[in-house]
């Protein structure tokens, strides 16, 4: 199979280049991950970020034949030749295929990504009813790969005051957690032109989510919300 | 990038957000009543086109339809100066500029609407 990878080590190359690649696949081959593995075997230099290979850690999310996605859940026998890899598009390139992610994760943690309840604590656990706990479906699987927010075209305009899809999403994670306290300030903290407006319901983030979630429809429970209380 | 904080938290959106969707139900529900009509019943000749703007429904509700037209296009521009837009100045420059068109407009239609 033939691969065409983008290539970029900012201490040498002025600017990217495509590098292509000519892989002689295994019989127990099936999934993009595995030809890059091939070709990290012969060419070393090429730089990848990998690790637990089944879809769950999120490292390999990269940009195949255009479209976002992890290349561990992407198969071989889907994609068209040559095989088009680049980093994700819109943040810092690292080197290769590796990306800052410092500003993804700053959005991220910016959303407060955790239960906030100032209450004294249970003697056990916080309860949850099998209602309660099915509001988060769909909302905690997410495994910030960033597919998502470097596909919106609004996060690559504002990187650094629109909060994306990824961190819009999780922050609803906690908005609709029964266990949270603190909705009013959530919403006080998104309610915002740039943090939450920027949305523009373009929905790149649905089509390219490896794990099928809607950050659309978790920012519009989110606008939801914020009209019920203010209507 | 600057040194400078980038703050964020403005506090507003809700409401454009929300006036721009009831002002496109607004244009919608005014664009397939004037096309109606239009087919319906169109005007023969200057008298009637302007008798039928002067009409106790149809003259508001023109009105009615440019402001949220206006409104409505102050939301989408500015959403796209934000989006594109970087120096803070600039961006006030524009935005005040796009501002003032609209403004112009409105008091250009109710004087089309309510001359003579």
């Amino acid at each position: 199979m033939r691969f065409r990878i983008q290539r970029y080590d900012p201490d040498k190359d002025a600017r990217p280049y495509f590098q292509d690649y000519d892989v002689a696949m295994g019989p127990a081959d099936r999934m993009l991950l595995d030809a890059l593995v091939r070709i990290k075997a012969t060419d070393d230099t090429l730089a990848l970020r990998r690790s637990c290979r089944e879809g769950v850690c999120g490292s390999d999310a990269m940009n195949i034949n255009g479209k976002n996605g992890l290349a561990c859940i992407t198969k071989l026998a889907d994609l068209a030749e040559p095989v088009v890899i680049k980093p994700l598009p819109g943040l810092p390139i690292v080197r290769d295929l590796i990306v800052d992610m410092t500003q993804f994760f700053d959005q991220y943690h910016s959303v407060k990504p955790y239960v906030i309840d100032p209450r004294p604590l249970p003697e056990k656990e916080r309860l949850q009813s099998p209602a309660e706990r099915a509001e988060l479906d769909g909302l905690y699987e997410c495994i910030l790969c960033a597919c998502c927010s470097t596909s919106c075209p609004s996060f690559w305009w504002n990187p650094d005051k629109f909060v994306g899809p990824a961190g819009l999403l999780n922050a609803y994670r906690f908005i609709a957690d029964s266990r949270d306290q603190a909705v009013n300030e959530r919403l006080d903290d998104l309610e915002d032109p740039y943090r939450l407006f920027r949305c523009h319901t373009i929905m790149n983030c649905v089509d390219v989510c490896p794990k099928g979630l809607n950050p659309t429809l978790a920012i519009g429970r989110i606008k939801e919300l914020m009209v019920r209380r203010a209507v | 990038m600057s040194a400078v904080k980038n703050p964020v938290g403005a506090h507003f959106g809700l409401s454009d957000w929300l006036l721009q969707r009831l002002t496109a139900v607004a244009m919608a529900a005014y664009t397939v009543f004037m096309a109606v009509l239009l087919l319906w019943c169109p005007p023969a000749t200057w008298a009637d086109w302007k008798a039928l703007f002067s009409g106790a429904f149809v003259r508001p509700a023109t009105m009615l339809f440019l402001v949220a037209l206006l409104y409505h296009a102050w939301v989408g521009v500015r959403d796209i100066i934000m989006d594109y837009v970087k120096p803070a100045g600039l961006r006030l420059a524009l935005e005040a500029a796009v501002g003032a068109t609209l403004v112009a407009y409105l008091v250009w239609s109710a004087s089309i609407l309510w001359g003579r």
